[in-house]
C-alpha cells in the first residue's frame, strides 16, 4: 500500500543524495534516477525550476513518470503521465485530472552544479482520496 | 359466405374469419380454380430451387373447400354463384379473391409450345419438364424471360437453375422499373450479369419464332437482334382477374380491377373484393402485405355484419416499401422514390456494387423516399424516417445516421467501451455538472480515461451539448492556444516559425502542456522544419516519439522495423528472429503485416536498432502520428486473380510517405483485385487494382468506429494515383484537427467528398501546387530516425535507465513466461493498489 517501503531503515537514506550534473537534465524534459533504491523522476523546466517526484505512475503501476510531458495548467507546473495522460501537480504531487492517489514529492536542490535529492518528502504526497491519508504518515519521515 | 379464389388473400381471409368467429356464425365455402388448395405463391421460386413445400395450413372442417372447379358466373340478384361443374352456391356475402393473371403481350408466336408463364405450381412443373427435355435434346440452349421486374428476375434465376443460358428482356430502360430508379436498375443489372445472366433492357420484343419441331426456338428483338430461345417465360406484369365481376355487372376500373371502397366493398354491398383483383382508390396492389391487410378488413366487416354491429375497419392504403434479397442481392425501395419535387442524394460504389439514393424535400430536411441496391442495411432506419425531419444532413443519413454529429448519437450508444460509458451518461454528466471542457467530462464520467480513443467522440458530444445550451464552443487547442490545430498549422506555414517557444510567445500564452506540445511538434515536423528529435523539439514529443518506440504497460517499449508492403526476405526475417532471441523480446505479427518486438528496456533500444539498421532495416514509425504501413495482398505477380502489382505499388507508396507526420496515424493498403484481400476500404487511403489501373478510396477506418472508405477516383494511372494521394494527405495534414483521423476529418469537411475532389482533382482552392511541393519536400528530406539517433551522441543520452546509474536496468521490470515467450509482471504495481483497475 505504500510507495516507499521502510524508508527509514534503508542505509544512507536520510540527507541529500547527489544524483547528476544539472546539465545532464534536458530543459523541459524528465529523467529517472535511482536514489537509495527509490525511483525518482527529476524535471527541469524552461525557467530553470527543478522538481523531484516519485517515478511510479499510481494509475498504471509502471515506473514512467520521468518520461511524461511537462506543462502548466492555469499557472501550475504539471507533468502528464505518458501511460494514460493523468496530470499531476509537480509542486504537491496532487492528481489533477481525476480523483485518485498522487505522487510523492521530494526535496531537490542544486549544489556546485550538481542536482541533489532528499528522499525525505518536501511535502506530503497529495491525495484526494481519504483512504490514503495514513499513507502520508508512512512515507513522511518527518526528519529533515 | 362464399369466397371465390383460394390464393394467399382468400386463404388469409378464411383464417382470420375462423380465428375471430369462435361461435361459428359464418358458414364458409371456398371455391378454388386450381386443383390444389391455397399455397404460398410468394415463395414460388423456392418450389423449383429448393423443392419447397408451399402448402398453407389447411382450414378447419367448418370450412368447405371446393378445389379445381372454377366459378363461371355470379347472379347478384339471386345471390348465387355457379361453377364449371354446375354447382350452385348461395351466399349472404360474397368475397372475390380471384387474384391476377400473367399478362402476355400480343406478340406473334406467344402461343407456341415452349412458352410459359410464371404464376402457379402447374406452370412451374410444366416449365421444369420442358427445360429438362430441352437441355437433353439441345445442350447449351438459350432461354428468354420476358420482363425484368421482381417476378421476371426470379423466373430468370429459376430458368438458369434449370440449366439454360438465360436472357432477360425488359422493355423499360432498366430492371425493376416499378421499384428502382435508373441508377438502382443499372447497379442491379451489374449484379444480375455477374450471376451469369444476359440483360437486354430498353428492348421491345418483336416476335417468337418456331424451330423445325414447331416449338419456340428464338426470340427476335426490335432492332434485328435474335436470341436463342428454346424456352420463353412471360413475366411482363399481371392483370387483375376481374372477368367474373364484369360478367355480373359489378363496377370495374378502366384498366381492370374490381372497384371497391375502403371497406373493400364492391358496387354491390353484398360483394367484396380483396387482393390483387381489387382496385382501391385507383390502385391495384401486387404485394402480399396490402393483400393481407384487405383480407383482415373484410374479415372484420363480415363478422360485424353477422353480429349486426358497426365496423370501422378500413383499408387505408399501404406502405409500398419493399426490401428483398433477390438472387442474393439486397434490393430495397421505400417511401416514394419517384417524387418529382424532391432532391436526390445519390451514392454509387461500382466496385462494391452498391447504389443508394435518397429523395428529400427541397429544403433537404424531410425524407421522402429512396432506393438501396447492394446494401440495404440502412433500410429499417430509413423507412422509419420517411416523412419525418432528418436528424442530420442527407449524406449522414445515407451512411447510417450514427455518423452524424455527436448530438445525434442514441443515448444508449456506448461511447467509452473501456469504462462502459454511454452517450446519455456523458450528456447527463455535462448537464448536471455544467461541464464545458473535455478534461472535466473525462474526470466526471471516466469516459476517455483509459485508452483515450473515444475522446474525439466525447468532444463532439460535448460540443453538441454546449451548442444546444447556447454556450459558444471554443475551438481552442488548450489553455495555451486559442487556435485550432488547422489554424496553428497555417500560422506556422505562413510565418515560417520553427520553434515552439516563438510560436507560443507570439500566438499563445504560458509554457504549453502535454496537449499543445505534441501538436506543435507534429506541425513543425509535417512542414519539414527540422528533425523531430533536434533541439527544442525534443522536449515537445511524447514518450513514443521521444524514444522512437512504443511505450507498453510495464514501462518497456516495443520496436517495429519497417517492412514495406509486408514483403520481407528470408535473411531479414532471420535477423529479426535473432535480434528478438538475443534481447529476449516477445514477438508478434501485427495487423499491418510487420513484426513487433516487445519488452525492450529504454537502454536496450539503441542496441536493438544498431543490429536492425546494420541489416538494412529502418524505423517503422509505429510510435508516431505518421504513416504506419501500406498493407498489400500478393497481387498479379503470384495471384491467379490479381490484375495489378499490388505489392510493388504498396512498397512505392510506403517508401514515399514513410516518416510523414500527421494529425494522427495513417494506415493504407493496396489490393490487387476487387476481391480486396488487403482490406483497403478500411484504411485512411486504400487502393484497389482494376483492369484499367487503380481505384482510390479515402477516409476508411477500422478501430472503434469503423467506416468504409469512400471511392474517390477510378481507373487511375500510377502517376495520377500518387498525385492524388499526395494532395489528399497534405490537405488532411494542413486542415485536420488534433488527433482526428481521416475518417472523421472527411465527415467534418464542409462539402464532404465532393469538396475534397474539387480541391485535390480540380484544384479549386489553387493550392495543389503548394501541396505537391510540400510532399516533394517531405520525400526529399526523409531520413531514418533510428540511424540518425545512433549517429548522434547528444540524442543517445536519453536512452539510459537512470541518469545516475545508466547501466542499472530498471528493477521494477520483470517478466514471466507464457507460451514460451516473456510477458510483463508489474512488480511495483503488485504492491500498489493500482488506481482505477
Amino acid at each position: 500500500m505504500t510507495v516507499l517501503r521502510d524508508v527509514e531503515t534503508l542505509p544512507g537514506v536520510s540527507g541529500w543524495h547527489r544524483v547528476c550534473r544539472l546539465t545532464d537534465l534536458l530543459p523541459e524534459r524528465g529523467a529517472a534516477a535511482l536514489v537509495a533504491g527509490v525511483q525518482v523522476a527529476l524535471f527541469r523546466t524552461f525557467e530553470g525550476g527543478l522538481h523531484a517526484v516519485g517515478n511510479l505512475d499510481p494509475f498504471s503501476g509502471a515506473q514512467v513518470m520521468s518520461r511524461g510531458l511537462l506543462g502548466c495548467r492555469g499557472g501550475v507546473p504539471v507533468v502528464a503521465s505518458p501511460m494514460f495522460k493523468h496530470v499531476f501537480d509537480l509542486r504537491t504531487g496532487e492528481s489533477l485530472s481525476e480523483p485518485g492517489p498522487g505522487l510523492p514529492v521530494f526535496a531537490v536542490r542544486v549544489q556546485d552544479d550538481m542536482v541533489e535529492v532528499s528522499l525525505e518528502p518536501a511535502s506530503q504526497p497529495a491525495s484526494s482520496s481519504a483512504d490514503t491519508a495514513d499513507r502520508a504518515g508512512t512515507v513522511a519521515s518527518g526528519e529533515r | 359466405m362464399v369466397v371465390v379464389g383460394h390464393g394467399p388473400a382468400g386463404h388469409r381471409l378464411v383464417e382470420a374469419l375462423r380465428a375471430r368467429d369462435a361461435a361459428g356464425t359464418c358458414r364458409v365455402t371456398v371455391l378454388g380454380e386450381e386443383t390444389r388448395a391455397a399455397y404460398d405463391r410468394v415463395a414460388l421460386t423456392s418450389y423449383l430451387t429448393e423443392d419447397a413445400d408451399l402448402a398453407l395450413p389447411e382450414h378447419d372442417e367448418a370450412v368447405r373447400v371446393v378445389a379445381g372447379d372454377p366459378v363461371t358466373g355470379i347472379d347478384l340478384a339471386a345471390r348465387t354463384v355457379t361453377t364449371a361443374s354446375g354447382l350452385v352456391v348461395e351466399y349472404d356475402a360474397l368475397v372475390l379473391a380471384t387474384g391476377s393473371a400473367p399478362f402476355v403481350p400480343p406478340v406473334p408466336g406467344k402461343d407456341l409450345p415452349g412458352v410459359f408463364v410464371y404464376r402457379t405450381i402447374d406452370d412451374l412443373d410444366a416449365l421444369r419438364e420442358h427445360c429438362t427435355n430441352l437441355t437433353l435434346s439441345r445442350p447449351g440452349a438459350g432461354g428468354v424471360v420476358v420482363g425484368g421486374g421482381l417476378l421476371g428476375l426470379e423466373a430468370a434465376r429459376a430458368v438458369q437453375g434449370l440449366g439454360v443460358e438465360t436472357h432477360v428482356v425488359e422493355v423499360a430502360p432498366w430492371l425493376m422499373p416499378r421499384q428502382l430508379d435508373e441508377g438502382g436498375g443499372a447497379m442491379l443489372r451489374r449484379h444480375v450479369e455477374a450471376l451469369g445472366m444476359n440483360v437486354h433492357a430498353g428492348t421491345p420484343m418483336e416476335r417468337l419464332e418456331a424451330g423445325e419441331d414447331g416449338a419456340v426456338a428464338s426470340v427476335a428483338l426490335a432492332g434485328g437482334a435474335s436470341l436463342d430461345a428454346g424456352v420463353v417465360v412471360f413475366s411482363a406484369g399481371v392483370r387483375p382477374r376481374d372477368e367474373l365481376a364484369r360478367g355480373c355487372g359489378l363496377q370495374v376500373g378502366e384498366r381492370g380491377g374490381i372497384v371497391v371502397d375502403e371497406a373493400c366493398r364492391t358496387s354491390d354491398p353484398a360483394v367484396f373484393a380483396i387482393g390483387e383483383c381489387a382496385l382501391v382508390d385507383g390502385q391495384v396492389y401486387g404485394l402480399v402485405a396490402p393483400c393481407f391487410s384487405m383480407a383482415e378488413v373484410v374479415a372484420d366487416q363480415l363478422l360485424a355484419a353477422a353480429s349486426d354491429t358497426d365496423c370501422t375497419a378500413r383499408f387505408e392504403g399501404a406502405d409500398l416499401s419493399t426490401k428483398l434479397k433477390l438472387m442474393g442481392v439486397d434490393v430495397a425501395s421505400f417511401g416514394d422514390p419517384f417524387r418529382a419535387d424532391g432532391l436526390d442524394v445519390t451514392y454509387t460504389d461500382p466496385v462494391a456494387g452498391i447504389y443508394k439514393r435518397l429523395v428529400v424535400s427541397d429544403d433537404a430536411r424531410t425524407l421522402l423516399g429512396g432506393v438501396l441496391v447492394g446494401d440495404a442495411s440502412g433500410y429499417p432506419a430509413l423507412r422509419a424516417q420517411v416523412g419525418t425531419r432528418l436528424p442530420g444532413s442527407p449524406e449522414q443519413v445515407l451512411f447510417g445516421g450514427t455518423e452524424a454529429a455527436g448530438g445525434d448519437l442514441p443515448g444508449a450508444t456506448v461511447i467509452c467501451s473501456c469504462n462502459n460509458v454511454s452517450a446519455e451518461a456523458i450528456r447527463s454528466g455535462i448537464r448536471a455538472e455544467s461541464l464545458t471542457e473535455v478534461a472535466q467530462v473525462k474526470a466526471c464520467t471516466r469516459a476517455g480515461t483509459t485508452c483515450g480513443s473515444c475522446v474525439p467522440l466525447v468532444k463532439r458530444i460535448l460540443d453538441a451539448e454546449l451548442t444546444a445550451a447556447g454556450v459558444e464552443v471554443s475551438r481552442a487547442l488548450c489553455e495555451h492556444f486559442e487556435h485550432s490545430r488547422a489554424e496553428l498549422f497555417d500560422i506556422v506555414r505562413v510565418t515560417g516559425i520553427t520553434t515552439f517557444t516563438r510560436l507560443i510567445a507570439e500566438h499563445g500564452r504560458g509554457r504549453g502542456c502535454d496537449i499543445c506540445k505534441p501538436v506543435v511538434a507534429s506541425i513543425l515536423a509535417s512542414l519539414g522544419n527540422g528533425h523531430i528529435l533536434d533541439g527544442e523539439q525534443a522536449a515537445l514529443q511524447d514518450t513514443n516519439d521521444h524514444h522512437l518506440a512504443n511505450l507498453q504497460k510495464n514501462g518497456t517499449y516495443s520496436v517495429v522495423p519497417r517492412i514495406p508492403g509486408g514483403e520481407i526476405t528470408p535473411e531479414r526475417l532471420i535477423v529479426i528472429g535473432e535480434v528478438a532471441r538475443d534481447f529476449g523480446l516477445y514477438t508478434k505479427i501485427t495487423g499491418g503485416q510487420r513484426i513487433d518486438l516487445f519488452g525492450a528496456r529504454v537502454e536496450q533500444l539503441p542496441l536493438i536498432w544498431r543490429r536492425l539498421v546494420d541489416a538494412g532495416f529502418e524505423s517503422g514509425h509505429a510510435y508516431g502520428k505518421a504513416l504506419r504501413t501500406v498493407k498489400s495482398c500478393v497481387g498479379s505477380t503470384w495471384c491467379r486473380y490479381g490484375v495489378q502489382d499490388s505489392v510493388g505499388m504498396a512498397i512505392a507508396l510506403e517508401l514515399r510517405y514513410r516518416g510523414l507526420r500527421a494529425p494522427h496515424k495513417i494506415k493504407a493498403a493496396v489490393s490487387g483485385c476487387a476481391r480486396e484481400c488487403a482490406e483497403a476500404q478500411a484504411k485512411d487511403f486504400g487502393v484497389i487494382a482494376t483492369e484499367g489501373g487503380w481505384n482510390l478510396y479515402v477516409g476508411g477506418n477500422g478501430g472503434m468506429r469503423p467506416r468504409h472508405a469512400d471511392l474517390f477516383a477510378t481507373d487511375l494511372s500510377d502517376e495520377e494515383l500518387i498525385r492524388y494521394v499526395d494532395r489528399f494527405l497534405m490537405f488532411y495534414i494542413r486542415t485536420a484537427d488534433r488527433l482526428q483521423r481521416t475518417a472523421s476529418w472527411l465527415e467534418s469537411l464542409d462539402g464532404g467528398l465532393d469538396y475534397l475532389r474539387e480541391v485535390v482533382v480540380e484544384d479549386r482552392l489553387g493550392i495543389a501546387g503548394e501541396l505537391d511541393a510540400a510532399m516533394a519536400r517531405h520525400v526529399g528530406s526523409y531520413s531514418d530516425e533510428w540511424a540518425d539517433t545512433l549517429a548522434d551522441p547528444e540524442r543517445m543520452r536519453r536512452f539510459v535507465s537512470f541518469v545516475n546509474a545508466p547501466d542499472v536496468p530498471d528493477p521494477s521490470i520483470a517478466f514471466e513466461t507464457e507460451r514460451d515467450q516473456i510477458r510483463p509482471v508489474l512488480v511495483a504495481g503488485a504492491e500498489l493498489e493500482v488506481a482505477g483497475r
